[in-house]
């Protein structure tokens, strides 16, 4: 069978390995009822079930503690929780006593009573919790019927894990040395899964429906996470080029590795901060195994998620600084609150509405809600005195906001001088730039903040009017537009303008490779991005001098379409020889 | 058997994080514990009963043991609720 493009890219790399097909369990339609003579043994039968589920939890949650995080971890905690709870199991007692049913059934009919309770309260939280409750109804049920549970946290050979889902949960537990990939039916490029997967470096396709009737256990697939590709059973030649690749994949890595400590500058000495971007303090591990400068972009937004009230201070005092120790004095950049309609965020209350890109988000709501703000700014003031902390606001279109912004952090500081609590006094204060009237009208920022962090993803899609999220017109978004281009070069210009000022970025474009020689040569000066990609943007930086990125971002800009201008780019780098660096 | 009344003054209520604490907690005693809330009868040992009670801020409960270990339990459980307070 030829090369098919199956789903969407989710995780780069190449994988060739067997198939390991994850099918949930077919369950009969009919569990079934006992004769009153039956109910001790079906009694057993479910003691059993909850003892064998309670040992299996036990065993994903250190398995998850270890790959996923504590974060992560939780989720099997409240597993536990419901496992050994006593009304839970009062309940399929009684439904094995009291109406005869097989411990199966007892096991099936409460937890889709209990679920359903869960879900007919208005509550995000509970109903999340619902779902937990048939996730662990589905296992209790497995182990009552003697169904095998498909486990991928030990496996004995390599393979591709291929299903209808693979839940963040399964993700967190699968076994790293031996899933060399993953194809699902379901889930996107920004699903938790696909985060998950770059995180672990496991290449991956998601969306790919239909791929499990295509598809034999057993059978060898090619992956292609970086194209969204699939090969079913490829022919020797095909599986030989493939593997090839693999082995040429992992000694340029390998050779990366080389450069992890060597100084990010280029080869006449310019300075380039190498930054990461992180969502959880527990990143920071990955954060220095690449050799980061620092950390260019730190989300605050875990914090609010997944709960019922905000973050109290103190929460969040101790994530900053966790973060900050970790780093060690190298800069970290602490974005605040960034949410909006598009996300639910049970604690904050907030609307769905019809056009959240361009609604009530991010400092729209922090400059309303300065309780809320405050909260946050006086946790990350305190724990500047932990290392070398900026604080960034996002989501600026004008002037005015700046201002208040600041105002509202001088608040912060006064309430923390009354409580005699100590902060860096000289801590800089930056935006990020992704309204286009603020890449516009960057020089009128100039004089209110310390730098300024591109946030290319926002910008593209504000700049071009894309939504990237809808296939029909997500060709039109590339961050190589003419247009979006001119806007870079006006912010840098901006800063050079004012001593002390400095422009970063932070989006997607900062880590990819074909981007570096243009970045470098419109002249900024830090550049924050997966961990995963330092060391590629590292190789690209150490092998050129300033005045050839100049003259490269001199040629770009008189380029009239981003197909030019990647194609150009593209060219550069394969005369440097480092063309190979697109590939990884 | 020993009981109390006490007010949730937290701004969750006993739910979502802070309702796993406490049953957590109470889980911990021999003693057989229970909320009265709004004229319903609570197993404070379970989180799927004490999740869809709904206690929220401003509720007052009972809250009841009975058991060798009573007195512990209520004073520890207190302790809990009284350190939701953010």
């Amino acid at each position: 069978m030829k090369n098919m493009k199956i789903g969407v890219a989710c995780s780069p790399g190449l994988a060739v390995e067997k198939a390991y097909i994850l099918r949930e369990p077919e369950i009969p339609a009919d569990l079934g009822s006992i004769q009153p003579d039956q109910v001790e043994q079906e009694l057993g039968k479910l003691n059993g079930a909850l003892e064998k589920s309670i040992g299996q939890i036990e065993d994903i949650y250190r398995k998850a503690l270890q790959t996923a995080g504590t974060e992560e971890a939780k989720i099997f905690e409240a597993h536990r929780m419901i496992l050994e709870d006593p009304i839970f199991r009062e309940g399929m007692e009684n439904a094995i006593k009291d109406c005869l049913l097989t411990a199966g059934h007892a096991i099936a009919k409460t937890a889709e009573e209990q679920a359903a309770v869960f879900e007919s309260i208005d509550d995000a939280y509970l109903r999340e919790r619902a779902a937990d409750i048939r996730d662990i109804g589905n296992r209790l049920l497995y182990n009552a019927l003697g169904i095998e549970i498909k486990d991928v946290s030990s496996l004995n050979e390599s393979v591709i894990l291929v299903a209808h889902d693979i839940t963040p949960s399964l993700m967190a537990t699968i076994d790293r040395e031996h899933v060399k990939g993953i194809l699902a039916e379901v889930g996107g490029a920004t699903a938790h899964t696909a985060i998950l997967a770059r995180n672990m470096e496991i290449p991956a396709v998601l969306g790919a429906s239909g791929i499990l009737s295509m598809i034999k256990d057993g059978e060898t697939l090619i992956l292609d996470g970086g194209k969204g590709e699939v090969e079913i059973n490829p022919d020797e030649a095909k599986i030989a080029q493939a593997y090839e690749k693999i082995e040429k994949t992992a000694r340029i890595k390998k050779e990366l590795r080389l450069i992890k400590d060597i100084e990010s500058r280029t080869k006449d000495g310019r300075r380039i901060e190498l930054a990461a971007n992180i969502g959880v303090p527990s990143d920071t591990g990955k954060v220095l195994e690449y050799g980061a400068d620092g950390i260019g972009l730190f989300r605050t937004e875990f914090l609010y998620m997944d709960r019922i009230c905000a973050p109290c201070e103190e929460e969040q005092f101790e994530a900053y600084k966790k973060v900050l120790r970790d780093l060690d004095g190298k800069p970290v950049i602490i974005r605040t609150l960034d949410v909006g309609g598009d996300k639910e965020i049970p604690c904050l209350n907030m609307e769905r509405e019809d056009n959240p890109f361009l609604g009530y988000r991010a400092i729209r709501i922090c400059l309303d809600d300065t309780e809320l703000f405050k909260t946050q700014l006086r946790a990350i003031l305190r724990a500047s005195v932990y290392g070398n902390e900026l604080i960034m606001f996002p989501m600026i279109s004008n002037v005015e906001e700046v201002v208040k912004a600041k105002k509202i952090m001088e608040e912060a500081k006064a309430e923390l001088e009354r409580k005699g609590q100590e902060y860096a006094p000289d801590v800089k204060v930056g935006i990020m730039v992704e309204i286009p009237s603020t890449a516009v009208a960057a020089d009128l920022f100039v004089d209110h903040v310390d730098f300024f962090s591109i946030g290319t993803n926002d910008l593209t899609q504000y700049i071009l009017a894309v939504d990237r999220g809808n296939t029909r017109v997500s060709h039109l978004y590339n961050c190589f537009h003419p247009a979006l281009i001119r806007l870079l070069k006006n912010v840098v210009e901006a800063s050079e303008s004012r001593k002390g000022v400095f422009t970063g970025m932070c989006g997607e474009m900062a880590g990819n490779p074909l981007a570096t020689l243009l970045l470098v040569g419109l002249g900024f000066t830090e550049l924050s991005m997966s961990p995963g990609s330092i060391l590629k943007v590292k190789k690209i930086i150490t092998s050129v001098d300033t005045a050839y990125a100049k003259r490269v971002a001199e040629h770009v800009l008189g380029l009239a379409s981003a197909e030019e201008i990647e194609a150009y780019l593209k060219g550069e780098l394969k005369a440097l020889g480092l063309d190979y660096l697109l590939e990884l | 058997m020993r009981s109390t009344e006490i007010l949730i003054k937290n701004k969750t209520g006993l739910h979502a994080r802070p309702a796993s604490e406490f049953v957590k907690a109470a889980g911990r005693f021999k003693s057989a514990i229970t909320i009265e809330f709004k004229d319903k009868k609570i197993n404070a040992k379970s989180i799927v009963h004490v999740l869809s009670a709904g206690i929220s801020a401003g509720s007052t409960i009972v809250l009841t043991a009975e058991g060798e270990d009573e007195q512990e339990a209520i004073e520890t459980l207190t302790d809990v609720i009284d350190k939701f307070e953010e």
